[in-house]
């Protein structure tokens, strides 16, 4: 069976909620819009404060060619535009609106009616799925329209669907596929339509055995799309992962792209925004949220509008355990702490991790005891103790020359670390600064 | 006896050989050094600090021996006297500004702003602002892991174990502005020693908006602009909600300490005044 | 909030493993060669791993409050294996003092100087072992015959053991070739030698037990059992009456100890599978070289010590295959 070659580990999955069907959360009071969701310019606010909007009005532009633009998931009227703690731990702004009714842009197709024809051209499907916002649901929330247009001397030759939620905990991807296969198929063939292609894989770990099975049946009729079982392994929803276990490809390190090697990957999630976008003329303004942990009471799968606080995601799945040390949004490996509930959900939230105190701890670092489980760890075939110690002592030469822009966060090397050491902190930090250094010496080239 | 005999004169004649050789390399290749490089080196701290701009203390004393005059060059590791000294072997003149010192704008100790969550990463404050806003409500303030601490080749930087905030010995400091580069939040300034170490200064550099700033932290600065009415000398300037007293224009009156209702400002080496005494000082 | 939230960034969980965990699984693996050595040489194996052991141990402790200040680190265990191996390296007869002379050595320079656990650039129980070799090379090299659970310590009965043997056949002596034990008595460890090295077959259960819960790698063991393997096997292909049969060299002398325990140290090898590699061919060529042609009739100490010194340049010139890096 498909894996990636280098590295990976075995966490426990822990896919509490993968029998839960998604439920419907109710709309918040006030719905919180922060303008970065995305990566790239932060979008531009185009309503002001006491303006009315519906739900599906566009309230911020794209801040640029790399952005996304944002509508309201909720109707109401504009409260303020502020600043709001987010995701990332940083007071970023935002646009506040006050919840009144649930009316929604007349534009929209509400009903459940599946629609499997339409005949946009090429540009009209990127221009509705630019104009809806659609951004990467994995996480990264890379902005869709950008990636579906792939740079001209680069030849496209497969698809990958990403639907291997290696995460642990999160199930937000596999219950999509369970619910709602056909608008996947759709959303899929749109986006072949898109590139040019013929040719589509969903990759799909082998823990979603219900998820493949179901999948082969609806494809049994279509031609050009496959299931590929992929060995259970993390990280291998990571881009480059997945394409290296569906095509045998690797993608040369950065500044390489996926489209390097004839591959685009869009995530499930995206494809049913995709869906939505282009048939239902729907912009990206719910999504699917796992709410878990080992002690929350009722952890569940959410369809969510964007905006809602996460304190009343966490109430829903019955309030947060007493023994929760750390409020997480998104998975435990690459997810990012949040420093209370009052972050909303944006278009990255995959899911609420509510991990317990015992596990929150990190335990005391002690020396590098040259274990090199890190090295063996490593997915990207970097050696996460070297660059640690760079990163310390501030070589940031050491650290370039030892591939440190390959690295994509995944956190296998410190989930592995006998030691205990914060090997990414260590990492992220000469990232940073190596990235900056580069961007630099290019500048001035 | 031969033994022994042996022995010595084997290692002797080594010993002489090898000291020949030696001898005949240096000697080949000699660098020729200006002997005034040499002198300075001897005056400079020879910490390599890096404060002046050079790669280390030697580079530095080339630099002031080429040179035309002392024009950008200088030690801020080195006290007055010493400068005119160096600047005197290199054959310049010196005019010296005045004598400067790092100064930690922040007061946010574990009472004053409190915790809000638990930061157990990587002991770096370079990389804790990498990620978001630290375990305190406050996004601007102090880190507390002691980047400065270990950025300082002059031991002049110390944690302070109860407030969490670093201090600065003012004997040690030469302001070489090691720290003030170390500092991911920029929370360190380099500030005019005065007169018999006098300063006052804002000791926040909290940007955000009052209420949110207040609650953050009991001592910061809300932007409400008191201390800038009450300057007679126009050296506070309110820029992002966040005060700021020109170090040249102040004349360390003290006014605005009284006036500032979040007593961020903050007034060292002073003697204490008569009736209250409010001893902010935190070196 | 009822609690205060960890704010630190991800990864979120961790595997779980700890040191403690990776040393307690080297010391249950160590044990069944204990046990064999119990029943090989009589209660002396155990008096001197006690020794080693609590020596080390008290050495580490010592050091640890007295010199560095330090809060203690015996907790991570490392300082028993040391201990363990550097018994396993001794002949069971010794006299205590050496021991402990030894153990003071193995972690007083061998591993505190450098700074404790983690920067100690050669095996600390070697640095003792060899120390030890070289102070006292005549206790050091006679090695107790097998004596079948004898209570005597001091007066055991010593002998040639098979490296001995295999040397002075290598030198000439055919004769020699008569006293060699058989294979099977040296596969399971009936001979006479230091007290790890008894029983190969014990060691390589040890192996697997390392290799079943992921405390080390095959490279290493495999690479240097190989390597002496086939460079032994090719002499002997060249002239069998000089060069003996390439299996009682890997079941001889401390080369499965060495290969599987010492040279497998995390602190001390290479960090990538290639680098560790070259490290295996590196140990076994040398133990050959020193076997075969050196004064020594054991080499694998030397060859590990000599190794460890070149781990540092092999990290440097064996990377890991980094992704992308060959692209297709």
């Amino acid at each position: 069976m498909n894996t990636f070659t280098i590295g990976g580990v075995h966490p426990q999955p822990n896919k509490l909620t993968a029998d839960r069907k998604i439920e419907t959360l109710a709309l918040p009071k006030q719905a919180v819009f922060p303008l970065s969701q995305h990566i790239g310019a932060p979008a531009v606010p185009c309503v002001q404060k006491g303006d009315t909007v519906r739900v599906g009005t566009k309230i911020a532009e794209p801040g640029g060619f790399m952005s996304a633009s944002i509508h309201s998931s909720v109707s109401g009227k504009v409260a303020k535009i502020d600043s709001v703690v987010d995701a990332s731990g940083l007071r970023k702004p935002a646009i506040f609106i006050d919840v009144e009714g649930d009316e929604w842009e007349p534009s929209i197709d509400r009903t459940d009616t599946l629609l499997l024809q339409n005949n946009l051209s090429r540009e009209e499907i990127i221009e509705r799925i630019k104009n809806s916002g659609v951004v990467g649901m994995g996480g990264a929330c890379f902005p869709t329209h950008v990636k579906l247009s792939p740079p001209k001397d680069c030849t496209i030759d497969t698809l990958i669907i990403n639907a291997v939620e290696c995460e642990p905990y999160l199930t937000a991807d596999h219950r999509l596929m369970l619910e709602h296969p056909d608008e996947i198929i759709v959303g899929i063939k749109l986006i072949l339509k898109v590139l040019g292609i013929d040719r589509a894989v969903i990759g799909v770990e082998t823990n979603k055995q219900d998820a493949i099975e179901l999948m082969n049946s609806k494809l049994s009729m279509v031609s050009g799309i496959e299931v590929m079982p992929l060995q259970m392994k993390y990280p291998q929803g990571g881009e480059k992962q997945l394409i290296e276990a569906v095509t045998g490809r690797q993608v040369p390190p950065p500044p390489a792209l996926p489209a390097n090697v004839g591959c685009v990957v869009q995530n499930v999630g995206t494809v049913f925004a995709i869906y939505e976008a282009v048939m239902k003329n729907k912009p990206l303004i719910e999504r699917i949220v796992t709410v878990t942990g080992k002690s929350v009471k009722n952890p569940c799968n959410l369809k969510v509008r964007m905006g809602t606080p996460v304190s009343q995601l966490v109430e829903y799945a019955g309030g947060m355990p007493d023994d929760t040390g750390k409020l997480i949004s998104g998975g435990p490996m690459m997810g990012r702490p949040l420093l209370d509930e009052t972050a909303p959900v944006v278009k990255g939230t995959s899911g609420i991790l509510m991990i317990p105190e015992s596990e929150a701890a990190r335990r005391e670092e002690r020396n590098c005891i040259r274990c090199a489980k890190c090295v063996q760890a490593c997915p990207m075939g970097l050696e996460p103790y070297l660059l640690a110690a760079a990163s310390e002592s501030g070589d940031w030469e050491c650290a370039e020359e030892n591939w440190i822009m390959s690295c994509i966060e995944c956190g296998c090397c410190q989930s592995t670390c006998p030691s205990r050491r914060p090997l990414l902190d260590w990492v992220r930090l000469a990232k940073n600064r190596v990235g900056g250094i580069i961007r630099a010496r290019n500048a001035k080239n | 006896m031969t033994f022994i005999l042996t022995a010595v004169l084997v290692l002797g004649l080594t010993g002489l050989v090898i000291s020949l050789v030696l001898y005949a390399v240096s000697r080949k290749f000699k660098v020729e050094e200006d002997p005034r490089v040499a002198r300075i080196i001897d005056l400079l701290p020879s910490a390599n600090c890096g404060g002046c701009g050079f790669p280390g203390c030697a580079a530095f004393a080339e630099a002031c021996v080429k040179s035309e005059s002392m024009d950008g060059l200088k030690c801020s590791a080195c006290k007055k006297e010493v400068m005119q000294h160096v600047a005197a072997i290199a054959g310049h003149t010196v005019e010296l500004g005045v004598e400067k010192i790092a100064v930690v704008k922040c007061n946010g100790s574990c009472g004053n702003r409190p915790r809000t969550g638990i930061y157990d990463g990587a002991v770096s404050c370079a990389a804790a602002a990498l990620m978001n806003g630290g375990d305190t409500g406050c996004f601007y303030g102090c880190l507390g892991c002691g980047d400065c601490v270990k950025a300082c080749k002059f031991d002049a930087i110390s944690m302070d174990a109860e407030t969490g905030l670093p201090v600065v010995d003012q004997e040690k400091c030469t302001a070489c502005g090691a720290c003030v580069k170390a500092c991911p939040r920029s929370v360190i300034e380099l500030r005019n020693r005065n007169k018999l170490d006098r300063r006052v200064y804002v000791s926040c550099v909290n940007r955000d908006k009052g209420p949110v700033a207040k609650k953050a932290c009991a001592v910061a600065c809300i932007g409400c602009g008191k201390c800038v009415k009450a300057c007679a000398f126009e050296a506070i300037t309110l820029e992002n909600n966040l005060a700021y007293i020109d170090p040249d224009k102040c004349r360390l009156c003290r006014k605005c300490v009284d006036e500032c209702p979040q007593h961020s400002i903050v007034a060292v080496n002073f003697p204490p005044k008569k009736e209250k005494t409010e001893s902010t000082e935190n070196n | 909030m009822a609690q205060k939230l960890h704010i630190t960034t991800s990864p979120h969980v961790h595997c779980g493993d700890t040191i403690e965990r990776n040393m307690r699984w080297v010391i249950w693996a160590l044990m069944p060669v204990l046990i064999a050595s119990f029943f090989v040489f009589g209660v002396g194996a155990l008096i001197v791993t006690a020794t080693s052991v609590l020596s080390c141990l008290f050495f580490e402790w010592s050091i640890t409050k007295f010199i560095l200040k330090r809060p203690s680190t015996l907790g991570d265990l490392s300082a028993v294996i040391t201990g363990f191996l550097l018994a396993f390296n001794l002949p069971s007869n010794i006299p205590l003092y050496m021991i402990v002379v030894g153990a003071l050595v193995a972690i007083g320079i061998g591993k505190m100087a450098f700074g404790g656990l983690g920067n100690n650039p050669f095996n600390p129980a070697l640095v003792g072992r060899v120390f030890l070799l070289i102070s006292f090379p005549a206790k050091m090299t006679s090695w107790p015959v097998p004596a079948g659970l004898a209570t005597s310590y001091i007066d055991a009965e010593t002998g040639a053991t098979p490296l001995n043997l295999i040397g002075q056949i290598a030198g000439g002596n055919t004769a020699a070739a008569d006293q060699l034990p058989s294979l099977g008595n040296l596969f399971i460890g009936n001979v006479g030698g230091c007290i790890g090295e008894v029983s190969a077959l014990l060691l390589l259960v040890g192996f697997v037990v390392l290799l079943c819960t992921k405390v080390i790698t095959w490279h290493i063991p495999v690479s240097i059992l190989a390597t002496v393997g086939v460079l032994t096997g090719l002499m002997w292909f060249i002239n069998p009456v000089l060069y003996v049969n390439p299996l009682y060299h890997l079941c001889s002398g401390g080369l499965m100890l060495g290969a599987i325990f010492m040279a497998t140290d995390y602190v001390t090898s290479p960090m990538t599978h290639k680098g560790m590699v070259w490290y295996g061919i590196g140990i076994g060529f040398l133990t050959v070289i020193i076997r075969y042609f050196g004064s020594y009739p054991e080499g694998m100490s030397f060859a590990i010590l000599l190794m460890n010194a070149v781990t540092p340049l092999i990290n440097n010139w064996c990377k890991p295959k980094r992704f992308g890096e060959a692209v297709k």
